[in-house]
C-alpha cells in the first residue's frame, strides 16, 4: 500500500496520539559494530573526524508504505539492502528532553524496515539512494511501551525467503533510545507520532527482486515484504491532493 | 494572486495584500504587524538544493571536502524547522558562524513521477521566499548537510506569500538578495542556477513521487555573512516577496 493517508489509516494504534504523523527519521551509525567498522578511515577526508552528533536523516512521505507491501528494486541496481530498524514512536511533544525523561515522552514501539540502494557513502550520499517511492515500511502494528518493555534490549532477526541473514539485537548502540532522543531533541523539537529509528545494525542483509523478506523484533511481531522488479511493476497510486 | 496564512483573533485566516497591511477572506483588513505569520501554505516534503549556484559553491570551496557533481546535492528537512514571516529564529550563544540563505522556494501542484523537462512546469503551483539557516559550527561530514546544521527548530523561514505560479512568466529571472538591518549583504538572480527548476523536477519525480504541497527551496547565491542576536534580516526576491525574520539569543527561549 502505497499513500501516507492509507498507511497511518492502517497503523491507527489505540493510546494518544493514536495516529502516526508522517514525520519518520533514521539514524545511521548509532550501532557500535557498524561504527566500528569504519576503523582509522573516519580519521581522513572526507570524514577528518568521527560522527559527534547523532548521524540523522530523513525518510519523506512518498516512501513509507505498510508492512507487506511490495518494494521496487530499480534495475539499474539489482537489489536492495535492508535496514531493519526499532521505530520509536513519539507519544508527547519532545523538547529538550533529559535523558532519563526521555522514554517517558514514547507512546510505543514499531517495526521499519528501511529500504536502500546499496551504498558505501556516509558523507553526502545521495537522496536517490534512500527517498524512493515506498521503500519504508513500518508495521505491523505500533504496540504501547509497557507490551515490549525496555528498548535496548530486544533480539532483531531478518530472514530473506525464510533463510535466517541477520540475527543482531538493539543493544550495543552508540546512543541507547533514552540518549538519542536526548541528543535529537536539543535542537530539533518532536512531535506525537513521529517516529525516530533507533538505528540499523552492522550487517545489513541484501536482496533480489523476487525475494520475500521478514524483520522480528521481540514482542513487536514481524513485518514481512516482498521485492519487486520496478521495470515489471504498475505505477505507483498517487496521493490524493492534501 | 497572492495569498498568505495567518492567525489572528483566537483563528487561522486566509489573507491577501492590502494596501493598509493585509485582508482576512472574512473582509478584516489588518496591520502586516497585527498578525501571526505561518507558512503560507500546508507544507509536506521539504527538498532543499545545496551548492545551486555557482557563485556559491565557489565561496564555500575552502570547505568542502568533495566537490566533484555529478547530480544536484539535495537534503531533506522535516516539519519542525519551518516558520512563517516576522519569525524568531534563535542563534545559540557561542557558536561563530551562523548564515540564512535567501532562495527561491518553488511549490508543487500537482502529482509528478516520471516528468520530463518539456513538462515539468505544469507541475508548479506557485512559488515563495525561503530563509534558510545554517550554522557552520555543528558541520560535520556525515551526511552533509548534517540536521543538526540544517533542521534545527525555527531554522527554515519561509513566505510570507504563496504566489500563484500563473503570475510569475519567468521564475529563472528573479533579483534576490538578502539585507541584514537594512544593508545588503547577498544580491543574486535566479538566472545563475546550476539546475533550474525543470531539470530539478525531472531529477527528482524519476525516483520518488512529488506531491502538491511538496516544496523544493532551489539554493542560494553567494554572500552568506554571519548574523548576530538582534539583527533583522529580511529575504526578498522581487515579484515574491519581502520575507523578515529576527534573530534572537539562547535567553528568549529560557535557556
Amino acid at each position: 500500500v502505497i499513500g501516507w493517508s492509507t498507511v497511518n489509516s492502517l497503523l491507527a494504534f489505540s493510546s494518544a496520539p493514536y495516529r502516526l504523523s508522517g514525520a519518520v527519521y533514521g539514524t545511521l551509525l548509532n550501532h557500535g559494530v557498524a561504527l566500528a567498522a569504519l576503523g582509522d578511515a573516519m580519521n581522513h577526508a572526507p570524514f577528518k573526524a568521527p560522527p559527534q552528533a547523532p548521524v540523522l536523516y530523513l525518510k519523506p512521505r512518498n516512501t513509507l508504505a505498510s508492512a507487506g507491501s511490495p518494494v521496487c528494486v530499480p534495475q539499474e541496481f539489482g537489489e536492495l539492502e535492508i535496514g531493519a530498524s526499532l521505530g520509536l514512536v513519539i507519544g508527547r511533544t519532545a523538547c529538550r528532553v533529559s535523558e532519563a525523561q526521555a522514554l517517558a515522552h514514547l507512546a510505543g514501539y514499531v517495526i521499519v524496515a528501511d529500504l536502500s540502494v546499496p551504498h558505501g557513502s556516509f558523507y553526502r550520499p545521495s537522496i536517490r539512494l534512500k527517498a524512493r517511492d515506498g521503500s519504508c515500511l513500518i508495521g505491523p502494528q505500533v504496540l504501547p511501551c509497557s507490551a515490549v518493555g525496555a528498548p535496548d534490549a530486544l533480539g532483531l532477526q531478518v530472514t530473506v525467503d525464510g533463510d535466517v541473514v541477520q540475527q543482531t539485537g538493539t543493544s550495543g548502540m552508540r546512543r541507547a533510545a533514552a540518549r538519542l532522543l536526548a541528543d535529537v531533541t536539543e535542537f530539533m523539537t518532536l512531535r506525537p507520532g513521529d517516529v525516530v529509528m533507533l538505528g540499523v545494525p552492522a550487517g545489513a542483509p541484501r536482496a533480489r527482486a523476487g525475494q520475500r523478506f521478514a524483520i522480528s523484533i521481540t514482542g513487536l511481531g514481524e513485518l514481512e515484504g516482498s521485492l519487486v522488479a520496478e521495470w515489471m511493476t504498475e505505477p505507483v497510486t498517487e496521493e490524493p491532493a492534501a | 494572486m497572492k495569498t498568505a496564512r495567518v492567525a489572528f483573533g483566537g483563528a487561522l485566516h486566509d489573507a491577501v495584500p492590502h494596501a493598509d497591511g493585509v485582508q482576512l477572506e472574512d473582509g478584516r483588513v489588518l496591520a502586516e504587524d497585527a498578525v501571526v505569520w505561518l507558512p503560507p501554505f500546508e507544507v509536506g516534503t521539504i527538498i532543499a538544493l545545496g551548492l545551486n549556484y555557482a557563485d556559491h559553491v565557489k565561496e564555500l570551496s575552502k570547505e568542502l571536502t568533495v566537490t566533484a557533481q555529478d547530480e544536484p546535492l539535495v537534503f531533506l528537512k522535516g516539519p519542525g524547522t519551518l516558520i512563517g514571516h516576522r519569525g524568531f529564529t534563535r542563534r545559540p550563544n557561542g557558536v561563530n558562524f551562523m548564515h540564512y540563505e535567501c532562495e527561491l522556494a518553488v511549490v508543487i501542484g500537482r502529482s509528478a513521477k516520471h516528468v520530463k523537462r518539456a513538462d515539468a512546469m505544469q507541475h508548479v503551483a506557485g512559488y515563495t521566499v525561503c530563509n534558510d539557516y545554517a550554522i557552520r559550527d555543528y558541520l560535520e561530514n556525515w551526511y552533509r548537510p548534517n540536521l543538526r546544521v540544517k533542521n534545527r527548530d525555527g531554522g527554515t523561514v519561509l513566505g510570507p506569500w504563496f504566489v500563484d505560479a500563473a503570475d510569475v512568466p519567468d521564475p529563472h529571472a528573479l533579483k534576490l538578495r538578502t539585507l541584514v538591518n537594512g544593508k545588503i549583504t547577498q544580491q543574486g538572480s535566479t538566472a545563475d542556477m546550476v539546475n533550474d527548476i525543470p531539470a530539478l523536477i525531472e531529477y527528482l519525480s524519476a525516483f520518488m513521487t512529488l506531491q502538491a504541497g511538496d516544496v523544493i527551496l532551489t539554493g542560494t547565491p553567494d554572500g552568506v555573512v554571519n548574523v548576530n542576536v538582534g539583527d533583522e534580516v529580511v529575504t526578498e526576491i522581487d515579484g515574491i516577496g519581502r520575507l523578515a525574520n529576527t534573530i534572537v539569543g539562547d535567553e528568549a527561549f529560557g535557556r
